[in-house]
């Protein structure tokens, strides 16, 4: 399986601030009603954008250039709550190419990180000063560099974080878990015969 | 070396370093529900592989199962084309189910302890964030994403990093009225919900030894909600017995050895912990959130706070959660309106939630007005509720008794929240739309508190309306 080497995702960025964003919120539970994916894009954060009506309100997912973004940028402890993949994968249709943080929910990283879509944090000082950028320049440019570990936008650079495990894999194009899963398959085969409720 | 019970458990399932610097975990049991695992198969199949250990995934069907409707179809196509795409896959796959026509159907979090499948020094994966439960019987316990429940189907493994380690003592006796629910929100709120990122909860000290599984399950349930992936109670002579004779432990011949390997993985007394955090019990009151999020808690007597007051970080949740829940910072939370009392939940839909509810509730009634349900958890918890009258007496108070599922926990089947309506629940989020309705309220709190604000039509002190002293 060859995938795509992630090292810059560079594009507009679109900024959700808030903390404790949860997935409930990113992609409400109706939407899991479902057996696959696709069509997730359309419905991602839908009830901050919508009325229950379905009247759009005022979002910055709403603007006309929104899926032209393919950064999102929010606050602290993004995507806590349930362990839906729904919520990056509706982020991911969307547009969202990448996200940046103040902080991420373990789960919803892992199942980011494993489709392909790099999380990468910012202290707390940058966070604001790009949130503040991004919505005062909604089609400037920003770019994440998995491989410098910046965020840069407006002239500025700023250190971001990501942990390395994550980080190596995207840069490495090894993202998706399975092929390395699978090449362990006789040590898997071995510990098994070690675990006496499994064999 | 002295080492913890998740130091072990770790060490007995790790397969191999992966080049990303991971570890490749092998996971013993792999429970699955029909939200997050029609994708998985998909994959699996897209991939062309199969599944490697399918006498080690067990299925049940949850989260969009109706509770007041057994015939099939159901009303909901999507929700018959999910329960048939999961028949279909468990069928194709040789994968065990527990259909709704077996009567071990529940939530995926009470079918495993249930059948004695979730057991002491084990690793469990499930695509549900609430999967910490299972971490009551001293196992390791993974929440897990959609493209990860295909890994574990293709591989039986999973690709992580270790976590640190936070032991959680808490220590005395619950004063009457309070209870294993409490314990949970009131270390959420001490701790933050994101302060447990990075660590696996190890709850311990003579609170948890005084705990019945149940209790433990209670606790280990809401985990994730303080940020911790995993929580775990190191297992004990209750473990043991609480799994004796069930349908998957293991057998008389194998019952010594097994509990001889489980006691084995308890941590060891002087092993080293990356931080400790000591609570006394008897500082606990009931407990009740006020917000968006389980972090906003406070104790029933108490007022709800003033934003100016709160750290920098929390204060703008705070104002968005008052303009959420339509509430005002300074008051009491005590005699707010009550428009639905919701029973159920992987947290608190067993059956010691409903013993403790209906031996209170016993000759009262549910308020004039105000709709209130009690869906126990498993079948097999709704059976032996109707055995021991304890449906009757919930009826008889004017509670609807619903079939086993998740129901208003989260809303994926019918049972929603109408408009603005204010919910007090036993479950374990109050997140903005949770319950089904954009504009939803939701306060949680213990199941007896469930029943109290029933009865009063109020956010109420369960101590007070029941004069439990």
């Amino acid at each position: 399986m060859s995938l795509a080497k992630i090292t810059r995702i560079p594009g507009r960025a679109l900024a959700v601030p808030g903390d404790d964003i949860d997935t409930d919120r990113i992609i409400p539970a109706r939407f899991l009603r479902c057996v696959t994916f696709d069509g997730l894009g359309e419905h991602a954060f839908r009830d901050e954008r919508f009325t229950p009506e379905g009247v759009a309100r005022e979002h910055p997912m709403n603007r006309p250039d929104a899926r032209e973004a393919s950064i999102l940028v929010s606050g602290q402890n993004f995507g806590c709550g349930s362990s839906r993949e729904h919520a990056p994968q509706s982020l991911w249709r969307f547009g969202f190419k990448a996200i940046i943080a103040g902080s991420f929910a373990e789960i919803f990283f892992g199942n980011s990180t494993g489709i392909g879509v790099p999380c990468v944090t910012l202290g707390p000082g940058d966070l604001a000063a790009l949130t503040a950028w991004v919505q005062a320049n909604p089609a400037g440019e920003v770019a994440v560099d998995l491989e410098a570990m910046t965020v840069s936008a407006g002239g500025k650079v700023m250190r971001a974080a990501m942990p390395d495990s994550a980080r190596s894999s995207l840069t490495a194009g090894k993202w998706d878990s399975i092929a390395d899963l699978l090449e362990g398959g006789a040590e898997t085969g071995r510990v098994a015969k070690t675990l006496p409720y499994v064999a | 070396m002295a080492k913890t019970l998740f130091q072990k458990v770790w060490d007995a399932h790790a397969v191999r370093l992966l080049p990303n610097g991971q570890t490749q975990l092998f996971i013993g049991t792999h429970l699955i529900h029909e939200v997050t695992s029609p994708q998985a198969f998909g994959m699996i199949r897209d991939l062309g592989l199969k599944v490697r250990y399918p006498h080690r995934t067990f299925a049940t069907v949850d989260h969009i199962v109706p509770t007041n409707e057994l015939r099939e179809p159901y009303s909901d196509p999507i929700a018959q084309e999910m329960i048939e795409a999961l028949r279909k896959n468990t069928r194709d796959h040789g994968i065990r189910f527990f259909d709704t026509n077996t009567g071990a159907q529940g939530i995926v979090h009470m079918v495993g302890p249930e059948q004695g499948i979730t057991q002491p020094g084990t690793t469990i994966a499930c695509g549900d964030s609430h999967t910490a439960t299972h971490g009551a019987f001293g196992a390791i316990a993974f929440g897990i994403g959609t493209t990860q429940v295909r890994d574990v189907l293709a591989t039986q493994t999973l690709a992580l990093s270790p976590l640190k380690v936070r032991r959680i003592e808490v220590n005395g006796a619950l004063a009457p009225g309070v209870y294993a629910k409490d314990v949970i929100l009131h270390i959420i709120r001490l701790l933050g919900v994101n302060g447990g990122l990075g660590y696996a909860y190890e709850y311990a000290g003579s609170t948890f030894d005084n705990f019945s599984l149940e209790e433990r399950m209670t606790v280990c349930n809401m985990s994730i909600e303080g940020g911790a992936r995993c929580g775990y109670v190191n297992p004990d002579q209750k473990t043991f017995d609480y799994l004796k004779g069930r349908p998957h432990a293991p057998k008389a011949a194998e019952w010594d050895a097994a509990v001889a390997r489980w006691r084995s993985f308890a941590s060891d007394p002087g092993c080293a912990y990356d931080d400790i955090v000591r609570i006394d019990a008897a500082s606990i009151r009931p407990t009740v959130t006020w917000g968006i999020t389980p972090g906003q808690a406070i104790f029933i007597d108490e007022a709800m706070p003033v934003p100016a007051t709160l750290k920098d970080g929390d204060r703008a949740t705070a104002e968005e959660a008052y303009r959420h829940m339509k509430l005002a910072p300074g008051l009491p939370i005590k005699g707010t309106k009550v428009d639905v009392a919701f029973l159920g939940s992987c947290t608190n839909g067993r059956i010691s939630d409903l013993r403790e509810v209906a031996r209170h509730l016993k000759g009262r009634k549910v308020k004039a007005g105000l709709k209130a349900i009690v869906v126990p958890g498993s079948q097999i918890t709704a059976a032996q509720a109707e055995k021991e009258g304890l449906a009757e007496v919930f009826r008889d108070a004017g509670f609807e008794w619903r079939g086993a599922g998740c129901s208003m926990c989260l809303a994926m089947n019918p049972d929603k929240l109408v408009g603005d309506q204010l919910c007090a629940s036993s479950s374990n989020r109050n997140f903005k739309g949770r319950q089904g309705s954009i504009t939803g309220r939701t306060v949680l709190m213990s199941p007896l508190m469930v029943a109290a604000a029933a009865i009063t039509g109020e956010v109420a002190d369960a101590r007070e309306v029941f004069g439990i002293r």
